[in-house]
């Protein structure tokens, strides 16, 4: 028994590091926001100050590419969503001997690179002569969220009781009618958490975006480039501010999923 | 199939869910991928020459690659530290992910998944820049050092690899928990115990027991992180130095420096060769087929 109890607290003793290891850098960097330091540190304190805020906000640029992002994550929304519901519709649809093949090729571009996914969309793209910009981002982009979103509806769909719409068919509805008044409400918390979750991949894009991007810059490639030239606590103003918007929309996504899957539990 | 869809959703609709369907796998997935292969083995040209006589297919743009020390080196260094990281991320989760799946309470795992998960959604560039902070020459890390009296002077931690590789690991690891965790999850607790009844030691019931039920959830995390890690440009950008260059920067820098598209092009292909190569490699080693990895 001894040795259990050792083993116990072995356990606990590195979930805790873990824990500790996971969250300190994102408080470290929270931290620095308020140091009155030229540079983000926390490492000497040279006391506390709220003027990165205002730095921040008075940074133009910084506006823009925020303004891009919201404009490329909401393109990618429209495009990538209904694409994906497609792919799961298929899926879950047809049986047969293509299938698994179709599949993987659907799954591709999540197991590519994402500077390869960027990369064939730019030279695609040239043969059309159109170069890097918001558009293409929005392409590139789509590439793979559109696969998030296969996933995801895909998870719901496999939940699916077919006799449901069967009954609707045989009451005499038409297929389009079915799939209005059945299908779709039941796909529509499934759609909701992928429409937030192709958002939020869109706008955290740095990999893929960096390469069809062209002059434009969104903010998540605005703060790598503040990052690498001209790093001052602004950038960690902006990341906090980043950081707890993502907090509060994840909590929010994660509270409403349990009461969700509790629901589906007890009925 | 098409009458299988037919069947369920009628003729118009259908034909709407595989039109897009093929815009996107034909337009955005398999075409591009094409081209891209294509303009690897063209040599870079003017516009006006493009199409004449020096427009001929040759393997030159691969044979930079072998005739450059540098990049070779680069290249080699790449996989081998995404290996690495693939292999530390591993180890650094597999207790978590165990502890998660099999130890904690319900209550306990659904605080822990959350908190987990809250990392998770926070850019990556942000959680990379968070690093950055901490390795810094004049960084926290370096003065706890220091007042512990563990080293004499700061470290640059930035300045080689190292830095890099714990960036990714931090940026990455829930790509290898949740596989794992879900793959241990679904194995009976009976057969834990059954093992521990029969005199297995807790070495040997993970080894025989848990780790071959969780293969699959291994592979797939494994896969990932080699993939995020070989295909990333974040992490390198911001905390590697001039010495520490991964690939994808040499590929960057081919494009959108060096104007020479088609020897970017036949770069960005060897790295995803290598890519396809390990998910190969990993899926024979764990014998698992990619029906078990998109899970």
């Amino acid at each position: 028994m001894k040795s259990e109890t050792i083993m116990r607290w072995g356990v606990r003793f590195y979930i805790g590091i873990f824990f500790i290891y996971l969250f300190i850098p994102l408080i470290i960097m929270g931290a620095a926001t308020f140091n009155n330091s030229r540079f983000p540190t926390i490492t000497p304190w040279k006391g506390a100050t709220l003027k990165w805020f205002e730095a921040l906000a008075q940074d133009g640029a910084m506006w823009t590419a925020l303004w891009t992002s919201i404009v490329v994550a909401a393109g990618v929304l429209v495009v990538a969503v209904p694409i994906g519901i497609c792919c799961a519709l298929f899926l879950s649809t047809v049986q047969g001997r293509g299938k698994v093949f179709l599949y993987s090729l659907m799954m591709s571009p999540l197991l590519t690179p994402g500077v390869i996914v960027g990369i064939s969309t730019l030279i695609f793209w040239k043969g059309f002569s159109v170069s890097g910009g918001i558009m293409l981002t929005v392409i590139a982009q789509t590439t793979f969220i559109s696969a998030y979103v296969m996933l995801m509806v895909l998870a719901r769909l496999q939940r699916f009781d077919r006799t449901l719409e069967n009954a609707a068919l045989s009451l005499g509805a038409s297929q389009w009618q079915a799939f209005r008044r059945i299908l779709l409400p039941y796909l529509k918390p499934a759609i909701i958490s992928a429409a937030v979750i192709a958002f939020l991949q869109s706008f955290e894009n740095y990999n893929t975006t960096l390469f069809v991007k062209g002059y434009d810059t969104t903010l998540t490639v605005y703060i790598a480039s503040k990052v690498r030239t001209g790093l001052t606590p602004a950038v960690n103003a902006l990341g906090l501010i980043m950081i707890l918007t993502t907090v509060v929309i994840a909590i929010i996504y994660e509270l409403k999923r349990r009461k969700e899957m509790t629901q589906l539990n007890t009925k | 199939m098409f009458s299988q869809l037919k069947a369920r959703f009628g003729s118009s609709l259908s034909i709407a869910i595989i039109a897009i369907i093929a815009i996107w796998l034909v337009g955005m997935v398999i075409l591009p991928q094409l081209i891209m292969v294509d303009y690897s083995f063209r040599p870079n040209l003017l516009p006006k020459e493009i199409g004449g006589i020096k427009d001929t297919y040759s393997l030159s743009n691969y044979e930079t690659l072998f005739s450059n020390d540098i990049h070779l080196s680069i290249f080699v260094k790449t996989i081998w530290s995404s290996v690495l990281v693939a292999a530390l991320t591993l180890v650094v989760s597999y207790p978590l992910a165990f502890y998660l799946a099999k130890v904690a309470t319900p209550g306990q795992a659904a605080l822990c998944i959350l908190l987990l998960i809250i990392p998770f959604w926070i850019n990556e560039i942000l959680r990379t820049f968070s690093w950055y902070i901490i390795l810094a020459y004049k960084g926290p890390l370096n003065a706890l050092l220091l007042s512990l009296g563990v080293i004499d002077r700061p470290v640059r931690f930035l300045s080689g690899d190292s830095g890099v590789m714990v960036g990714m690991v931090y940026a990455y690891i829930l790509f290898m928990i949740f596989p794992i965790y879900n793959a241990i999850e679904s194995l009976d607790t009976n057969q834990v115990k059954a093992a521990r009844n029969l005199g297995a030691g807790w070495i040997r019931t993970h080894y025989r027991i848990i780790i071959p039920h969780a293969k699959p959830g291994i592979a797939t995390g494994c896969i990932m992180t080699f993939m995020l890690a070989a295909g990333s440009y974040a992490v390198p950008a911001l905390l590697g130095s001039p010495g520490s260059r991964w690939f994808t920067q040499i590929i960057y820098n081919w494009f959108f420096e060096g104007g020479d598209w088609n020897q970017g092009a036949a770069y960005a292909f060897l790295l995803l060769l290598i890519c396809i190569g390990f998910i190969a490699l990993v899926m024979r080693i764990f014998k698992v087929g990619l029906g078990d990895i998109a899970r």
